[in-house]
């Protein structure tokens, strides 16, 4: 067990080096930070003076060593447009994605373990075929498009709910949270769908395609057989075998899903670190973009942990650290 | 037991009249100011929260005149120096009393910014009579005196003086990093920020003691929301989340006309979008036959009416109408036919091949003008290869001049026409700073000496004669492409009077906006 935690950290500490290598070395493409800096009648020497003060004319090795040192010590330098630390940015933007793809999750479990395994067991139902075949327009339906969809219902039409931002928020032990007031719930419900959208229908297709092949199998043919009820038969025979590739795909999926909070947050105008990477991307915010990528990076990594240890609990025939 | 009735009655009848003359306006921009230092910047953002927490010396009226503000009269004692008198009693948030000595201050600030240096160049000195009176003197005859001190936000100089607590000092101005003055406000506006979540939110109260009581205004509090997305900033509108929204995308409009709970207010604006053609890079735009024959071959009225949806005023010169130097007898000159015997005449029948560059995240619709100037190009030959890319990689290959044809808007920061050609039109000079946005390497040193001549007298009739004559210099020789001045929007729920505040300028004066309910 050591030895895979071991292990894991320096796949991680590889991963962020690599991460910040490679968006360093790409930051020269985004833009000139400068020009989001300044007004536009401001003079070329001017600029150029302010360049000199940042350091940015120096060669890509002598930045990039700078950044490396103060990077090692838990420093990965300042915004150029919060003028905080960019790490402290992002952290106080964390609770925001991290509520809204938790309310996407829940949507997701919610509705994908049943349906999955309803439309398993009855293929041939018009319900099961119905939701396949919505399945399959929601796959291909662009977020931004479920989103202003929603809005436009739920907002403008019928007026239930509120359009943009997280409403009403509570700290609890430092921790921003929406998920504690009845306003910040409402606020969270449009864009949560929205998340939740993009992998609703794939894990009701797998769900589906994975109970549809263990009941096939010969265990589950033998607990008919048996006379087991049909009820025990689903629900922890075959069910409990269903979630193992479900697990690895989610685990997966749960850092797309992060890369999803970028499009969604922008809509909604959710105050969360997606809305902040694509913020800073437009202001070539260069520290806050190197941040953002490590952080995430670092997600990642941390999920796949999880999703490898909960793994380990469901199929115990899985041994982490090799022997 | 009735009387306390009636008394609870009474209680809440006063109550509800309080709340009907106080009220909380909900708005939300594009994006929110990126520091509470008036002078970090020099931007729209910038300068709207400049207007509700300070109060400029002088500031703009609907018609392009002066409206007295900190500055009570001000007049010319000779050539070179106008002296002004300041308010008496003008309390600063802090408590402070505004004096001529915050004025200096804040004069010296404004010349040490990167940003606001170069509309502050023109002054020499700024010279105290006493504690209400100051003279300001130029070089030479400066007719802009007026527009420039509509920049001048005093700020409260014994608030900003001292060292913060990371022992910087307090009036520090900085680009990049933390300053004790890019997060405190002390000025002597209409509001004061209560809370700020920069990206998320910014909340103002209403100054107790604001100078000015004959301002209608009656909004107590006021709800910044940045909302950057166009579409989610019309919704929060339509769905009653937010009062008052800029700016409305014109494929909007239609929509926020037709609701009966929303308004849409629109004007003209000062911001021309222009293409630019290179003559040192592309020979073929070196003959003013082939310049002329593009502004003849862009069909200007149809960009509006196609791609703006009606949302621009189409335009053949640099200044907007209303500024001293519109000449109001130049305009567009889309005539097909005229532009492919030109093409002829110069040589060029068979066409040539281009290079063009635009943005396609900075002006309104800017990539889909671009391709439509390509195809509208392609009909007298000329072969465009378009390149759009974001703004963030757009300006610094403005700067490199990286291809034949490059679009640029521009807005006079001075409101006044001779800005235009001083960072468009002039011979490019790298000593002087001149022409540092004339991409196109257009010169006429006749347009440039007029220029020099205009910015230094000071009779407004004169000016105005002068800057006319080098508009029409300059379109007779089509020294660029003029399309469009960009038009502004905003919607507001019904009962939000913003129809008499805002202005050309766009910001608001939100001090003034009175909410009905």
């Amino acid at each position: 067990m050591i030895a895979f935690f071991v292990k894991r950290f320096f796949q991680a500490v590889v991963v962020m080096f690599v991460i910040s290598l490679i968006s360093f070395s790409i930051q020269d493409n985004l833009g000139d930070p400068l020009r989001e800096l300044v007004g536009q009648a401001v003079s070329e020497e001017e600029r150029q003076a302010l360049r000199d003060e940042m350091g940015l004319n120096d060669p890509f090795l002598v930045q990039y060593v700078r950044f490396a040192k103060k990077a090692v010590q838990g420093d990965l330098g300042d915004s150029y447009f919060f003028k905080k630390p960019a790490f402290e940015v992002i952290m106080n933007k964390l609770p925001a994605t991290l509520e809204l793809v938790f309310g996407a999750t829940v949507i997701i479990i919610l509705f994908s373990v049943p349906v999955g395994v309803y439309s398993a067991i009855n293929p041939q139902s018009w319900f099961s075929k119905t939701v396949m075949g919505l399945s399959i327009i929601g796959i291909s339906i662009p977020v931004f498009l479920t989103a202003i969809g929603l809005i436009y219902l739920f907002a403008i039409e019928l007026n239930w709910l509120p359009s943009y931002g997280r409403g009403e928020t509570s700290t609890v032990m430092g921790w921003e949270t929406g998920l504690l007031t009845v306003d910040g719930l409402q606020h969270l419900i449009l864009p949560s769908c929205t998340l939740a959208s993009i992998m609703l229908p794939l894990f009701i297709r797998l769900i589906r395609s994975e109970m549809m092949e263990v009941l096939q199998s010969e265990y589950v043919k033998f607990a008919w057989a048996k006379g087991i009820s049909p009820r025990r038969i689903y629900f922890v025979h075959a069910l409990k075998n269903t979630m193992l590739p479900v697990i690895t795909v989610g685990g997966v999926q749960i850092g797309t899903m992060v890369a999803y909070t970028i499009l969604t947050e922008t809509v909604f105008q959710w105050p969360g670190m997606g809305f902040l990477f694509l913020e800073a991307v437009n202001r070539v915010d260069t520290p806050l973009i190197v941040a953002y990528l490590i952080v995430v990076g670092a997600i990642f990594v941390v999920t796949n942990t999880l999703v490898d240890l909960i793994y380990g609990l469901v199929n115990p025939t899985v041994k982490l650290a090799g022997k | 037991m009735k009387k306390t009735a009636l008394l609870f009655a009474g209680a809440a009848l006063a109550l509800n009249i309080a709340s009907v003359q106080a009220a909380t306006l909900r708005m939300a921009y594009d994006a929110d100011p990126v520091s509470l230092d008036p002078y970090e910047q020099l931007s729209g953002g910038t300068l709207q929260l400049s207007h509700m927490t300070y109060d400029p010396l002088v500031r703009w009226d609907r018609n392009l005149g002066f409206e007295a503000r900190l500055a009570e009269k001000w007049e010319r004692i000779d050539e070179n120096t106008m002296r002004f008198h300041l308010r008496k009693g003008v309390k600063f948030h802090s408590g402070n009393e505004l004096s001529t000595k915050d004025v200096v201050f804040t004069f010296h600030r404004l010349q040490d910014s990167p940003d606001f240096k170069g509309v502050f160049a023109p002054f020499k000195a700024i010279n105290v009579i006493d504690d209400y009176t100051f003279d300001l003197v130029t070089e030479k005859p400066f007719p802009l005196i007026l527009n420039n001190m509509t920049y001048l936000f005093p700020m409260d100089s014994v608030f900003f003086s001292g060292e913060d607590a990371n022992g910087k000092p307090k009036d520090l101005l900085v680009k990049h990093g933390d300053s004790f003055a890019s997060r405190t406000i002390s000025g002597t506006g209409p509001y004061t920020v209560s809370y700020r979540e920069q990206g998320v939110r910014v909340e103002f109260e209403r100054n107790a003691d604001y100078w000015d009581k004959k301002s209608p205004g009656n909004v107590d509090k006021i709800v910044f929301t940045p909302i950057k997305e166009a579409p989610t900033r019309v919704a929060a509108l339509l769905a009653g989340d937010v009062d008052f929204i800029a700016p409305v995308p014109p494929t909007d409009h239609e929509r926020i006309k037709s609701n009966d709970n929303v308004d849409l207010v629109t004007m003209g604006g000062t911001r021309i979008i222009t293409f630019q053609m290179n003559q040192e890079r592309n020979a073929a735009f070196k003959d003013v036959r082939v310049r002329k024959a593009i502004n003849y071959a862009i069909n200007q009225e149809g960009i509006v009416k196609k791609i703006m949806k009606g949302f621009a005023t189409p335009g053949a010169q640099f200044s907007p109408q209303g500024y001293l130097g519109h000449n109001p007898a130049l305009v567009p000159r889309y005539d097909l036919k005229k532009a492919k015997e030109l093409m002829k005449e110069a040589g060029y029948s068979e066409g040539f091949s281009a290079t063009m560059m635009a943005p396609n995240n900075r002006y309104v619709n800017d990539e889909k003008i671009a391709q439509a100037v390509v195809s509208m190009l392609a009909k007298i030959n000329i072969k465009i290869d378009l390149k759009t890319v974001p703004k963030a990689q757009y300006w610094p290959a403005f700067d490199e001049r990286a291809a034949d044809m490059m679009m640029i808007g521009w807005h006079s920061d001075t409101e006044d026409t001779n800005n235009f050609f001083e960072f468009l039109s002039a011979c490019a000079n790298k000593d002087t700073g001149a022409g540092q946005y004339n991409s196109g390497n257009y010169c006429n040193p006749e347009v440039d000496a007029m220029m020099a001549e205009a910015n230094a007298i000071t009779d407004p009739e004169k000016r105005a004669s002068i800057m006319q004559a080098m508009e029409k210099a300059v379109y007779d020789d089509a020294g660029f492409v003029p399309l469009h001045w960009q038009n502004l929007s905003w919607g507001a729920r019904k009962g939000v009077d913003i129809e008499s505040i805002v202005n050309v300028q766009n910001f608001p004066y939100i001090g003034d906006l009175v909410i009905e309910e």
